[in-house]
């Protein structure tokens, strides 16, 4: 690939979208375009699209449900379709949900408590655009930071997810109540993923690990193979 | 001007921990008898006559709630 091109949406009390560029920009390299919510288009010749964590619009009425209604939020579903790879970390993942672009629904820690700490996590499926840099049941460390990220499904959509792959990371010990322990979801078509912890806060060692670059390398590699 | 009273509620087996925190708050006070609560959010329109059912009921499914986990009511209320 000549020129890796991405874009981080900025929603109005989103806090982790510097963080993401910054990881892109020092994983996968390229442009790094930072695009505002109220924008109606995005750049063109887009290959991976990042939805970062914050506290959009306050989770006003539901995490994520006003940020999935703002005008960049069509763009980003039409990319999607088009098999635009969409990373969408806390925040992002819950926006992910309410536009429908991924199954479940985001709700309040079974524990009711904020979790904010590093968590270890399990990759339940390292054949994925954005997990094939690590192998199969890799013990990897990303931090979270969240109050609902307890990942609810009804049982034949969790069988299904299983059933097809779909679940990328899973909690390696209960962290906030998740169903079966489901820390990040991948889309049908494998090209959108969802998941509460910060794959873009373990970058280097300053941030206290590196567990989360294979992640933006993977979607680097995988593109360019395609 | 009429009033549009949507009524947002959990669906049953979904978890509740507010409506389990409430709960504990209810019996730490002291009040016995209390066998579940659930905790849901009320949200009331203020709207032209010309908003009809349909549109009501579109509001709710597009943005006011989500089905994945929430039914909602909608009720027209004196205003």
């Amino acid at each position: 690939m000549s020129s890796f091109s991405a874009a981080v949406i900025t929603f109005p009390g989103s806090n982790c979208d510097r963080d993401m560029a910054v990881a892109i920009e020092q994983v996968c390299g390229g442009t790094v375009h930072r695009v505002w919510h109220g924008d109606a288009a995005l750049p063109e010749g887009l290959d991976f699209i990042a939805l970062p964590g914050g506290f959009s619009y306050g989770d006003y009425l539901r995490s994520g449900a006003m940020a999935a209604r703002s005008p960049i939020m069509r763009a980003v579903i039409e990319a999607a379709g088009r098999g635009v790879a969409v990373l969408g970390v806390c925040n992002g993942f819950q926006v992910l949900t309410e536009a429908g672009l991924l199954p479940g629904a985001l709700m309040r820690n079974a524990g009711i408590r904020f979790v904010c700490r590093d968590v270890a996590l399990t990759v339940a499926n390292n054949q994925s655009l954005f997990t094939a840099g690590y192998s199969q049941g890799q013990r990897v460390t990303f931090p979270v930071a969240h109050h609902d990220g307890n990942y609810f499904a009804d049982e034949a959509t969790l069988d299904r997810l299983e059933g097809e792959g779909r679940v990328a990371f899973r909690y390696a010990e209960p962290v906030n109540g998740s169903s079966r322990d489901i820390a990040g979801v991948l889309s049908e078509g494998g090209n959108v993923l969802g998941m509460m912890p910060h794959p873009e806060r373990m970058i280097e060692r300053a941030q206290g690990g590196s567990d989360g670059r294979a992640l933006f390398a993977s979607v680097v590699r995988g593109l360019v193979a395609a | 001007m009429p009033k549009v009273r949507v009524t947002i509620s959990l669906k049953n087996g979904v978890l509740d921990p507010q409506g389990r925190a409430i709960h504990h708050a209810i019996e730490g006070l002291g009040f016995a008898g209390v066998q579940d609560v659930r905790a849901g959010r009320q949200i009331e329109l203020e709207v032209d006559d010309s908003v009809t059912d349909a549109m009501l009921d579109e509001m709710a499914v597009k943005l006011l709630a989500n089905q994945v986990i929430e039914n909602y009511r909608i009720e027209r209320v004196a205003g």
